[in-house]
């Protein structure tokens, strides 16, 4: 069942169209990506599933829910950290905890989730001393101190180094075992590829592409690349014939090409019939790096 | 109205030694140093026998509101809206409207508090007289409360930032503590000065709040100038008031 629907959304600003006719559906329980280049409308795109902006157009529903008409009911099932928001700089972390709390008909212990999130230090420090991971791990504490089945998680490791952001993946796969469905949103390739079932590539206010990493990869010219030093010189010819091959090139006697599953199956054919051993066969996939910038080049 | 938020907000105002000292403290510190100097203390018949002490009470009374209602309060409204305060509630099922109304009830507040400082301070210490016509007293008090809450309320709609807010309050404070009669009673202004001054709200509340103060109610056209003020900043706020 879709928790999130999407269809036909647009907004514009001043006669520049943000948004412009995006469609797409969270299934409950995953981890959905929005990935897109900085100004492509991500953030416009989930303000209007939190309520926060009209939509020009389009349909959206938060659990069948208009999430701008009923605002409430809405905010009840969805947690939102968002990507420029505040707290009072006096108020401290436990009271804030408390204070969200307190806005929710049945909200989450926050003692546990303080814990989760290694705040328990700092329970007593005012927000506005807090650094900016410490802030950036409060607001996910509060986006999850409803009980939601649904979080929106904008930009969320932005600013944040290495450790924390890994510590921040687990949390976000904890919080879907839990069964919460999470809609996140990220400019960071490695962090939609390790986290997202699926991935809507926005750009430009459009979907270039809707799929999982693996598929998305897989979409590109060159989701496979193969590397090795052959035993005897093969024909360039007989390389560029290859099926499916995106590219090739020879250095200092080391060939690599990049193509698809039926590029790596011809190049062992090949091989095989000239009796050439291949040195350091390697073969790996490309990232979904490879695959980003290739979506978003197309649609440019 | 949410009663968490109040409570935090309160909370919040207990934190601010600025916001304290110059609303609840300030106003009566005044009253004790002016209450002080001999001369202040002598009967004169200018002022209609009062003291100039006695004439203080109610400055002071509307001192603190306006240092509260003017210059705290939009700051901090301001700031709520600056720092995405208001924008972070919004996704709550609480309304960030909860936060303005939880800051005007704790500013009211702590304006009543200081009003109730500096006429006990002037009783105890000074020996002026509490108001004679209590609740007309009460009344105009009231009113200038709501109407202080409102002139801060269209300041911090007015002000994109902080520092904007802090600079149109400060550009507000000095004509209305004149106006309140901070540098010169209202009792010792020229007739046509009083009149003027009368039209706004500040002038309106010391005047009201005199007359209260020797015993006769205070005039339905000073109650109907705060009142009217009220309104219309009111009306001016929730229309330029802009949440992000």
């Amino acid at each position: 069942m879709s928790v999130i629907e999407v269809s036909g959304l647009r907004k514009s600003y001043g006669g520049r169209a943000v948004v412009d006719d995006v469609s797409f559906a969270v299934e409950e329980g995953e981890i959905f990506g929005i990935l897109g280049p900085n100004g492509a409308g991500k953030t416009t795109t989930v303000e209007c599933v939190e309520g926060l902006r009209v939509p020009d157009a389009g349909r959206v529903r938060v659990a069948g829910l208009d999430p701008f008409a009923d605002h409430e009911a809405t905010s009840r099932v969805l947690g939102a950290q968002l990507q420029e928001s505040g707290l009072q700089p006096k108020l401290t972390v436990r009271e804030a905890l408390e204070l969200y709390s307190a806005f929710y008909p049945n909200p989450a212990d926050w003692r546990p989730l303080a814990e989760r999130l290694g705040l328990t230090g700092r329970l007593g420090t005012g927000f506005g001393k807090l650094s900016g991971g410490q802030k950036q791990r409060l607001f996910i504490a509060l986006a999850l101190i409803g009980g939601p089945r649904v979080v929106v998680l904008d930009e969320l490791t932005t600013g944040l180094d290495p450790r924390a952001r890994r510590d921040t993946w687990e949390l976000i796969e904890d919080v879907r075992d839990q069964g919460v469905t999470v809609l996140l949103v990220t400019h960071f390739m490695e962090e939609a590829q390790r986290l997202c079932d699926r991935i809507a590539v926005i750009d430009k206010g459009r979907v270039a592409a809707l799929d999982t990493p693996a598929g998305l990869i897989r979409r590109s010219a060159g989701s496979t690349v193969i590397s090795f030093t052959p035993s005897a010189p093969l024909d360039d010819r007989d390389l560029a014939a290859l099926p499916a091959l995106a590219s090739v090139a020879s250095k200092d006697g080391r060939v690599t090409l990049s193509g698809t599953d039926e590029t790596v199956n011809a190049v062992i054919t090949l091989l095989a019939r000239h009796r050439v051993t291949a040195h350091q066969l390697r073969v790996t996939d490309a990232t979904l790096d490879d695959a980003f910038l290739d979506l978003t080049e197309v649609t440019a | 109205m949410n009663t968490a938020v109040l409570r935090a907000e309160l909370r919040l105002f207990r934190r601010e030694p600025g916001a304290l000292f110059w609303i609840l403290a300030f106003p009566t510190l005044l009253l004790v140093i002016l209450g002080s100097v001999p001369a202040l203390r002598h009967h004169r018949a200018e002022l209609g026998g009062l003291r100039t002490i006695d004439v203080y009470v109610p400055i002071a009374v509307l001192l603190g509101m306006i240092v509260g209602g003017v210059q705290s309060m939009p700051q901090n409204l301001t700031g709520y809206r600056e720092r995405g305060i208001l924008r972070r509630m919004s996704t709550t099922p609480v309304r960030p409207s909860a936060l303005l109304s939880a800051q005007m009830l704790v500013y009211g507040a702590a304006a009543l508090l200081s009003a109730l400082c500096a006429l006990l301070v002037g009783r105890l210490a000074f020996a002026v007289r509490l108001p004679r016509q209590p609740y007309g007293y009460l009344l105009a008090l009231l009113l200038a409360v709501l109407a202080a809450l409102a002139l801060g309320a269209v300041i911090s709609a007015l002000s994109r930032t902080t520092k904007i807010a802090g600079a149109i309050g400060s550009a507000v404070f000095f004509p209305t503590m004149f106006c309140a009669g901070v540098w010169l009673p209202v009792q010792s202004m020229p007739h046509t000065l009083a009149r003027i001054v009368g039209c706004t709200p500040f002038g309106a509340a010391a005047q009201a709040l005199n007359r209260a103060a020797a015993g006769s109610w205070p005039g339905w056209t000073h109650l109907g100038v705060m009142a009217a003020w009220t309104v219309l900043l009111t009306a001016g706020a929730a229309r330029w008031f802009r949440w992000e």
